[in-house]
C-alpha cells in the first residue's frame, strides 16, 4: 500500500468510526428522509392526476428526493466533524505530522461517504419493499446507488470546504438552510415542464440538483436515458471536483495559519 | 407574575436581536417553504376536485403561517433549554417570586418573534401576488388562530425543555410537531388525500385549524367555532404540560 493510500485509509477509518459511534449523528439523517418520503408521497399523490405527470406512483417519482436529502445531511456531518477537528486543535496537531493534504481531505470524507452508501442502500431497499419498480432493472438500481454515493461525496466535500472556511460547527450548521433551499428550488416535487410559475421553473432549470434528481428518476421511471444520466453524473462529478478544489485551497490557508 | 414575565421577555427579545443566528433560521424556513410550495406546486390547483377561490398561493400561505407560528414556539423552547444548560434558568427560579411568570415571559418573547416573522411572510406573500378573499374580520380570525397556535407550540416546547433541561431535547420538541403538521392536508384539500394519510389527517387537530385558516383567507369561514374551541383546548392541555414541567424543574433544583 502506498503512503498516500495508507494515510487515506487511517483518516477514513477514524472518520467512519466517529460517525458510527454517534447514533445521534446518523439516525436522524437516516430516518428523516424516510419519514418525509412516506408523508409526502401520500400527501402529493393527487399530483399524479395532472395531465402529463410521468407516473401513477408518486412514491416512485419522489424516491430521488430521499437520496438528495440524505446527501445534504452527509454534508452537515462531514463539515461538523472537520469543524470540530479545527476547533479542538486536532488539525493543528495533524499539521505537525507528515500527513498529506490530499489524504486528509479524501480520508475526512470517509464518514460521509460511508453513511451516504448505507443511506442509499436503505432508501432503495425500502422503496423496493414499498412497491417501487425500477424500469432500468438491476443495472439501473446499481447505477442509482453509485450516483447517490457520488452526490453524498459531492455534498460531503462541500461540507468540508465550509468547515475549513468557517472553522466552526455553528458556521457549518448555519449554511444548512441555504443548501436546503437549493434542494427546494429544484424539480423534486414536480417535473420541470409541469412547474407553472416561470421564475421557479427557471431556477429549477439552472439548479444542478434538478439534474441529479432527474438522473435517478429516469432510471426509476423511464429506463436508460443517456442525456439524463450524463447530466446527472456530470453535475455530481463537477460538484465533487469544484468542492475538492475549494476545500484543498482552503486547507492550505488553514494549515498555513497554524 | 406579570412583572416577572415582562422582565424575562425583555431579556429574551434583547438576546434575540443581538444574535441574528437565533433570529434568522425561524425567519428563513417559513419563507423558503412558502417560496417552494407557492412557486413549485401551484400546478396542483389544476388537479380535478381542487377548489380554492383565492388561488394556490393563499392556500399554501395559511399552512406556512401556521407552521411558522408553531415552530416559532418550538424555537423559543430551544432558548429555554439553553438557559437551563447555562444555569441562567436556575438563577431565574431562585429569583422569581412567581415562577409561572417565567412561562409567561418566554411566551411573550416567542409571540414577539413570531409577529415579526408573520409580518415579513405576509409582505412576501402579497408581493408574490397572493389573493385574499376574506375581509378584515376574516383575516383577524386567521391571525388570531395562528397566534394561539404559536402559544401552543411554545407551551409544548417549554414543557419538554423544562423536563429535559438540555438542548439535546431539541429533536423531541420538533419531530412530533413536524409530523403533525405534515400529516394534515398540506398540499391539497382533505378531500383529495387518499389512503392512510386521509384517515390520519381527518383526525389530526391541525387539519381543523388549517381548514379554518384557509376558510378565513378565502372569505368562506368554515368550522370557526370548532377550530377555536380545539385551539383553546390545546392551550389548556399544554399549559398544564408546561406548568408541570416547571414543577419538575423546580424539584430538580
Amino acid at each position: 500500500m502506498t503512503v498516500l493510500a495508507y494515510q487515506v485509509a487511517l483518516i477514513a477509518r477514524r472518520s467512519l468510526a466517529r460517525t458510527a459511534r454517534q447514533p445521534g449523528t446518523w439516525i436522524p439523517p437516516l430516518t428523516f428522509p424516510l419519514i418525509l418520503m412516506a408523508v409526502n408521497s401520500n400527501g402529493l399523490r393527487a399530483a399524479t392526476n395532472l395531465p402529463g405527470f410521468p407516473t401513477k406512483s408518486f412514491l416512485a417519482f419522489f424516491v430521488p428526493f430521499s437520496f438528495m436529502q440524505g446527501a445534504l445531511f452527509a454534508s452537515g456531518i462531514a463539515g461538523t466533524d472537520l469543524a470540530r477537528d479545527v476547533d479542538t486543535g486536532f488539525l493543528n496537531r495533524l499539521a505537525l505530522t507528515p500527513v498529506r493534504d490530499a489524504s486528509l481531505l479524501v480520508g475526512q470524507i470517509g464518514g460521509a461517504v460511508g453513511l451516504g452508501t448505507f443511506q442509499a442502500v436503505v432508501y432503495l431497499a425500502i422503496a423496493l419493499l414499498a412497491g417501487v419498480h425500477i424500469v432500468a432493472g438491476v443495472g439501473g438500481a446499481l447505477l442509482i446507488l453509485l450516483l447517490a454515493v457520488l452526490v453524498a461525496t459531492g455534498f460531503g466535500t462541500l461540507g468540508l470546504w465550509i468547515a475549513l472556511r468557517t472553522g466552526s460547527g455553528e458556521g457549518v450548521q448555519s449554511t444548512f438552510p441555504l443548501l436546503f433551499f437549493v434542494l427546494l428550488v429544484s424539480s423534486m416535487n414536480l417535473p420541470r415542464n409541469l412547474i407553472e410559475v416561470s421564475w421557479f421553473r427557471d431556477l429549477a432549470t439552472i439548479n444542478p440538483v434538478s439534474y441529479m434528481i432527474e438522473a435517478i428518476r429516469s432510471l426509476v421511471l423511464t429506463g436508460w436515458d443517456a442525456q439524463a444520466l450524463v447530466l446527472g453524473f456530470g453535475f455530481a462529478l463537477a460538484l465533487i471536483a469544484v468542492s475538492l478544489f475549494l476545500a484543498a485551497r482552503q486547507l492550505k490557508v488553514r494549515m498555513a495559519r497554524t | 407574575m406579570i412583572s416577572v414575565g415582562l422582565g424575562l421577555a425583555y431579556r429574551q427579545i434583547t438576546v434575540l436581536f443581538k444574535n441574528p443566528s437565533l433570529f434568522l433560521p425561524p425567519m428563513l424556513f417559513p419563507l423558503m417553504n412558502f417560496m417552494s410550495f407557492a412557486g413549485g406546486l401551484s400546478r396542483l390547483r389544476h388537479v380535478p376536485g381542487f377548489s380554492f377561490h383565492s388561488g394556490y398561493t393563499a392556500f399554501t400561505f395559511v399552512f406556512v403561517l401556521l407552521q411558522s407560528a408553531v415552530f416559532g414556539g418550538v424555537f423559543a423552547g430551544f432558548g429555554i433549554a439553553r438557559d437551563f444548560e447555562y444555569g441562567f434558568a436556575r438563577r431565574l427560579l431562585v429569583s422569581a417570586p412567581h415562577r409561572s411568570g417565567l412561562i409567561l415571559g418566554y411566551a411573550i418573547s416567542a409571540l414577539t418573534r413570531w409577529t415579526m416573522i408573520a409580518i415579513v411572510l405576509t409582505i412576501v406573500a402579497l408581493i408574490g401576488g397572493m389573493q385574499i378573499g376574506g375581509d378584515g374580520v376574516d383575516l383577524f380570525g386567521m391571525y388570531a388562530l395562528a397566534l394561539i397556535v404559536n402559544v401552543v407550540g411554545l407551551l409544548w416546547a417549554c414543557g419538554v425543555a423544562m423536563r429535559f433541561r438540555s438542548v439535546q431535547a431539541g429533536p423531541l420538541m420538533q419531530t412530533p410537531v413536524f409530523l403533525l403538521l405534515f400529516l394534515s392536508p398540506v398540499y391539497v384539500p382533505l378531500t383529495l388525500l387518499r389512503g392512510w394519510i386521509h384517515e390520519v389527517a381527518r383526525v389530526n387537530p391541525i387539519t381543523l385549524l388549517l381548514e379554518a385558516g384557509r376558510g378565513f383567507i378565502d372569505g368562506r369561514p368554515t368550522q370557526v367555532a370548532t377550530a377555536f374551541a380545539v385551539a383553546a383546548a390545546l392551550v389548556v392541555v399544554f399549559a398544564v404540560w408546561a406548568r408541570t414541567g416547571l414543577r419538575r424543574a423546580e424539584r430538580a433544583g
